[in-house]
């Protein structure tokens, strides 16, 4: 009988040598004569466990990692084919505590299936979605996503089905579903972790999209760093379209719905829905001002869904399991699941989904392990560039959009950098500055040029010159950006910079118990 | 700083006919592929990120001197087209060197020790970033995330990611692309 061995083709996994091991499995296999047929599955999300190859056996799939090539013929003479024990064997994968203690509804697929398999993505309820929502009228589906809860899960979590509502509401002759793949924040990858380990529920989700509010053609704005979803992805558009889930006739339903997927090209700004139109259209990636939505004047000037990657992929389970068990999920007005992305000084960084409300301690320590180093975890960073810093006293922080608020942090897109007590935060500080400058459109003054004064005053607060003016200088600049600039990369480039300041002034040379906000 | 300026002279006899002292690729070879990317490309909406696309793809960088044959083809100015090839940090006007070296300068990185593999790079090759070796074996670029924070810092190589990437693992990737 063929014994199935899953090996990871997931980027992150490929970095730290998935390929290598995979040739190295097919080679010692063959050696050996055994019947073993290899399948590139996306990532699990245990990254400090990476490359981990699972085989399957009739309890289920077992798991062992890390792997590296050189464990390979060990991993053959100790029968690992038969799931025997090696030094490396982690035990039935659904069983590792790290993965049990999670809720994965979007992620539900990920890891386990072949992700270019559309056969695959079926037998594991793949398709459910769009199935439900073709029988019901394009407002049954957008009030099914609203009573959801479902909110952008890019950072701005704004309520999805109300968005999709307007587009429904406009009368046009073309609309468009623009799925935002331009995920530049560090300390996030779950967008990447979809579009490489479940490109088909993204696909799902946006078919669904298209098909409630009339728009016939889709587009995804993927960021040119990501050369491996770029191909994952228009490996399953190709199958889509073979087997009819995409095209002219979706399903035989008479609605058409195409899709194609467009590079970004290295502008961080072009996260931003405005700018990414922009781009799309082929100019220079310049915020719009607002109004009009990109709901009512989009893509083009046609009115436009622009949503997030991991919001869309949110939506096929929705539409296949009902509104309420979405809702059922999560506290306050943030319900369903989040998918947090651990990074930075962990021991054990990945992908952890879990129903909102968990606290920050929780991901830190029960997931992440501590950090990496062994020392104490000084400072974190939630959502991205242009997320606060929080400090030990706020760690007890449940992730719900509201109660990060009010803190005066964000959310953003889930994910969490971990540093150590060796950080210097006026660095980090200016370095929030510093990428500002970086990738600032240059459309609005307060982010163009207060950007690069922010810099240049860090630099005067680092070396002590006129220490407390300058102090004062950051503080009505960063209130300068915050209510001047057009966008969130001048407007929220304060948050990293005065949660610097506020809750580590000793690092800005100030007494630590100087806490003014 | 890494915002770039660029200035650019509309007299430039570069601007008339395509004429590339610094590539390798016969002038009209590197003409007749651009003609026929934008062929390919040309028809299709907001058409210019995917042709600038092609363009690097097929060349590795986006000649200046093509720029009227682009705009002509789109229906726009010169200076259009020069706007977006330079508002992007992933095209590049001049050749890079045969790899391209992308450390990641972001947070998740710089919390497991980027900066000392940024010195060490810089040190080792001898240039800084946006600068080639001498012997054109690896153009040095920034970035900013690469999507692989559970597994920092990072370094892409061509379209290769790794993780983890110590100063020992640089040493072996640039001998590599330099063999």
């Amino acid at each position: 009988m063929t014994t199935k061995i899953y090996i990871p083709r997931d980027s992150s996994a490929l970095s730290v040598g998935a390929e290598k091991v995979a040739t190295a499995v097919a080679a010692e296999a063959k050696k050996r004569g055994l019947d073993v047929e290899i399948i590139r599955n996306g990532s699990r999300g245990l990254y400090w466990l990476e490359t981990m190859v699972e085989v399957s056996t009739p309890d289920g799939r077992v798991a062992y990692g890390p792997v590296k090539v050189k464990d390979v013929p060990s991993l053959f003479d100790a029968d690992f084919v038969n799931a025997k024990p090696h030094a490396l064997h982690l035990g039935l994968t659904e069983e590792i505590d790290w993965i049990k203690k999670q809720q994965r509804l979007t992620f539900a697929r990920v890891g386990v299936t072949d992700p270019v398999s559309l056969d695959d993505y079926i037998a594991h309820d793949g398709y459910n979605g769009l199935k439900n929502a073709l029988k019901l009228t394009g407002a049954e589906i957008v009030k099914t996503v609203t009573d959801s809860g479902l909110r952008g899960r890019g950072g701005a979590a704004f309520p999805t089905g109300i968005k999709w509502n307007t587009v429904l509401g406009c009368e046009s002759e073309q609309k468009y579903v623009v799925c935002n793949a331009d995920e530049g924040d560090s300390g996030t990858y779950s967008d990447r972790m979809i579009m490489e380990g479940d490109p088909f529920v993204l696909i799902e989700g946006m078919t669904i999209a298209g098909v409630a509010v009339g728009a016939t053609q889709g587009y995804i704005y993927l960021r040119s760093e990501y050369p491996h979803a770029l191909v994952t992805l228009n490996q399953a558009i190709e199958a889509a379209n073979k087997a009819g889930y995409l095209g002219d006739n979706v399903l035989g339903s008479g609605k058409a719905f195409h899709l194609e997927v467009r590079r970004a090209a290295g502008a961080y700004v072009c996260g931003e829905e405005t700018s990414l139109l922009e781009s799309l259209e082929g100019k220079r990636g310049l915020v719009r001002f607002k109004p009009p939505l990109p709901a009512i004047e989009g893509l083009f000037g046609k009115p436009t869904v622009v949503n997030n990657v991991i919001s869309l992929a949110s939506v096929p389970i929705i539409l296949d399991k009902g509104a309420q068990f979405y809702a059922d999920y999560g506290m306050g007005r943030s319900r369903g699941t989040l998918p947090i992305q651990l990074a930075g000084n962990l021991k054990h960084n990945g992908l952890v989904e879990l129903a909102f409300g968990a606290t920050l301690r929780e991901l830190l320590y029960d997931f992440g392990g501590g950090s990496a180093t062994g020392k104490p975890i000084r400072a974190v960073q939630v959502g991205g560039p242009l997320g606060a810093f929080l400090p030990e006293s706020q760690f007890d922080t449940p992730l719900d959009y509201e109660e990060f608020t009010k803190i005066w942090a964000v959310l953003g897109h889930g994910g969490i950098v971990a540093f150590d007590d060796t950080v210097d935060m006026s660095k980090m500080a200016r370095y929030a500055f510093e990428f500002c400058a970086v990738e600032s459109c240059g459309k609005c003054t307060p982010c163009r040029i207060g950007s690069t004064r922010g810099v240049e005053v860090i630099d005067k607060i680092r070396s002590g010159k006129d220490h407390a003016k300058n102090i004062q200088l950051v503080r009505d600049l960063s209130d300068t950006m915050l209510n001047g600039s057009l966008c969130a990369l001048g407007g929220m480039t304060p948050y990293p910079v005065l949660s610097a300041l506020n809750h580590f002034p000793q690092d800005f040379g100030l007494p630590a118990e100087t806490q003014a906000g | 700083m890494y915002i770039i300026v660029a200035l650019y002279n509309c007299n430039d006899s570069r601007f008339g006919d395509i004429s590339l002292p610094d590539s390798n690729t016969p002038q009209e070879d590197m003409n007749a592929v651009i003609n026929r990317l934008i062929t390919e490309h040309q028809h299709r909406p907001g058409a210019l990120l995917p042709l600038l696309h092609a363009i690097q793809d097929s060349i590795g960088y986006v000649p200046e001197a093509a720029y009227p044959q682009i705009s002509k083809a789109l229906a726009l100015s010169v200076a259009e087209v020069h706007g977006v090839v330079t508002f992007y940090h992933h095209f590049r006007t001049h050749k890079p060197g045969r790899n391209v070296m992308q450390i990641c300068r972001a947070e998740s990185c710089q919390a497991m020790g980027s900066e000392v593999l940024e010195a060490h790079a810089k040190k080792c090759m001898n240039i800084d970033y946006h600068q080639t070796t001498e012997d054109n074996a690896i153009t040095l670029e920034a970035v900013y995330c690469l999507g692989n924070c559970a597994l920092s810092p990072s370094v892409m190589m061509n379209d290769e990611i790794y993780g983890r990437v110590s100063p020992s693992d640089l040493d072996a990737l640039i001998a590599e692309a330099r063999a």
